[in-house]
């Protein structure tokens, strides 16, 4: 009977193992192939080089271009999803009664369930056509619509997030603004939001995070053409859509173009590891204060 | 009109505001869905899902593709269920206070935030190349599984969490050991909560493509996969190639693809939702 127990426990425990044999994989992955990469390119060029042409005859890699690109659709996105995730907690925490805020909650996660590859298609076939109509000389691929279109997807993340950081604010700070005269708009600006500033911003570091890392929507809408500028109207291409451009064409394995995705790849986890972290602090630091 | 005037119709107009951005990115959704609609609906027909890849626009279709979805959906969950069902309660029930469980708790929190392309990488190495499955049905059932692993754990906790813990003190006072409390008592009180976990989870994987794409998936199969270790296609992987051509009509095509996506991730959402409330009402 004892012995039962404790198989059963140390078999639970290997599951909860696996976790960490994937983290402990991806990051073998990874820097092996990366150091595959800067024996042969080195690290200063990697960081300072404008260009990203490593399937060209010229070869140059740095990449500058792939990080610009990224942080691009990036800022589109946050832009769009900031003040309109940030403006629905507050309404929903704010202003509506728990019945509606409870049918209102799941109908904007549907946002979150449409795959990808979906919003892409949406990307480049209705708002690409749509933006072309209003903007003259916006290309058919543009960090623009994939940026608009990302910050819809990642608004359901931003907005119910900022809302868990609002209602963490006690109710006598509410009651005492609106003892002073404040109505509830002031009271949300300059009360409510302010308290959990520090929450509003682990959602927004997530959703940054969670933008940088968005492979399809860029992939099919944002271009691949690696180019180091902050123009939203004419194509990019961002760390993600090379890795999948390069990975699902027929590239020799061991090969340094090969090696050139893993180097991409870990510029990316550097990147989202460091983002989900600060998050990670920032939302411990945000709940101690008021529990 | 005074301050305070002012003020109470800044409210008042924040109210609808609020509202309107509230409902503008479903709104924006079912534009695009109405456009998606217009566009695919027409070409949806027995014959689309019955076809076999094609170069003719007009003559493929996504029978290989869906049953490459089917194999996958199986597949990953036959992997990432036990696992992660297994993980989540010994996070939950066991570790809960020791440091090996505080290093797999950040570890998980990691995890769920690492792209999925890079998850497709780790899919390229060590599932395609290093255990030489290449680009098969198990090589992305096993990557999209360690991809939707945290997801699961967190589920699984999720729903442990909210069994009373009378229920369990019931049980042991009854000389129940700790595995048997658990198996005969915390696991079917919260099966409705981890079923929910494990559809949305799905729906998830389903839909994913760029770490199918990464580990080398392709397009064109000209045959459903009969066992693990045959080559596929998957209805992402078909879509993405058909986006990506110029002509119009693989965008139809594309179009039509998708709104069978979307039937199979709305539906596996629907039925979670559905029992997601089932199972509140259940709970004491």
């Amino acid at each position: 009977m004892k012995t039962n127990e404790r198989l059963i426990e140390a078999l639970l425990a290997m599951s909860a193992g696996v976790g960490v044999l994937t983290t402990a994989g991806i990051l073998w992955i990874l820097v092996v192939e990366a150091v595959h990469f800067f024996q042969q390119v080195p690290l200063s060029a990697f960081l300072t080089d404008t260009q990203w042409t490593p399937l060209f005859a010229d070869k140059h890699f740095g990449i500058l271009p792939l990080v610009a690109g990224t942080l691009l659709t990036t800022a589109v996105a946050v832009a769009v999803a900031l003040p309109l995730g940030l403006t629905i907690a507050v309404y929903l925490n704010e202003y509506v009664a728990p019945a509606l805020r409870n049918t209102l909650k799941p109908l904007l996660e549907v946002l979150a369930a449409v795959p990808t590859v979906v919003y892409g298609f949406f990307a480049l076939t209705q708002v690409t056509p749509f933006l072309q109509r209003l903007v003259p000389g916006l290309a058919g691929f543009n960090a623009l619509s994939a940026g608009l279109v990302m910050g819809i997807m990642i608004l359901p993340l931003v907005s119910s997030l900022s809302e868990d950081a609002l209602g963490a604010v006690p109710r006598s700070l509410r009651e005492a603004s609106y003892a002073m005269g404040a109505t509830r708009l002031q009271t949300a600006f300059r009360v409510v939001v302010p308290a959990a500033s520090s929450g509003v911003t682990v959602s927004v570091v997530l959703a940054i995070s969670r933008a940088v890392g968005e492979t399809m929507i860029v992939a099919i809408a944002a271009g691949q053409e690696p180019r180091l500028t902050a123009n939203p109207l004419v194509p990019i291409e961002t760390i993600t859509t090379y890795i999948v451009q390069v990975s699902s064409g027929d590239v020799a394995y061991g090969t340094l173009e090969y090696n050139t995705i893993f180097a991409a790849g870990i510029t990316l986890f550097v990147l989202t590891l460091g983002l989900n972290n600060v998050g990670y602090w920032f939302r411990k630091k945000y709940q101690e204060r008021y529990e | 009109m005074n301050s305070m005037a002012r003020n109470r119709l800044a409210d008042r107009i924040f109210r609808v505001v609020g509202l309107l951005a509230t409902l503008l990115g479903l709104l924006l959704l079912a534009i695009f869905l109405w456009g998606l609609l217009r566009t695919g609906l027409g070409r949806l027909s027995g014959q689309f899902l019955s076809s076999l890849p094609s170069r003719f626009p007009e003559r493929a279709g996504i029978y290989t593709a869906l049953l490459g979805t089917v194999w996958i959906m199986v597949l990953t969950a036959l992997l990432a269920v036990p696992l992660g069902v297994a993980a989540g309660v010994y996070l939950e029930e066991y570790g809960r206070k020791r440091r090996w469980a505080a290093l797999l708790e950040i570890n998980i929190t990691n995890l769920a935030g690492v792209p999925s392309v890079i998850y497709g990488l780790l899919g390229l190495e060590v599932f395609v190349r290093f255990l030489r499955l290449g680009s098969s049905v198990l090589a992305a059932a096993s990557t999209l599984a360690l991809l939707i692993l945290p997801i699961l754990i967190v589920a699984t906790r999720e729903a442990i969490r909210a069994v009373p813990r009378s229920l369990r003190e019931a049980s042991l006072a009854l000389g129940a050991t700790r595995w048997q409390t658990i198996w005969y008592q915390v696991l079917p009180a919260s099966a409705g909560g981890i079923l929910t976990g494990i559809i949305l989870a799905l729906s998830r994987a389903v839909g994913e493509t760029a770490p199918l794409l990464v580990i080398g998936v392709l397009a064109y199969v000209p045959f459903a996969p009969s066992q693990p270790l045959d080559e596929f296609s998957a209805l992402p992987v078909q879509i993405f190639n058909w986006i990506s051509r110029p002509q119009h009509e693989f965008g139809v095509n594309a179009a039509a693809a998708i709104i069978v996506l979307l039937v199979i991730t709305f539906g596996l959402n629907g039925v979670a939702i559905y029992l997601r409330n089932r199972w509140r009402q259940q709970l004491p």
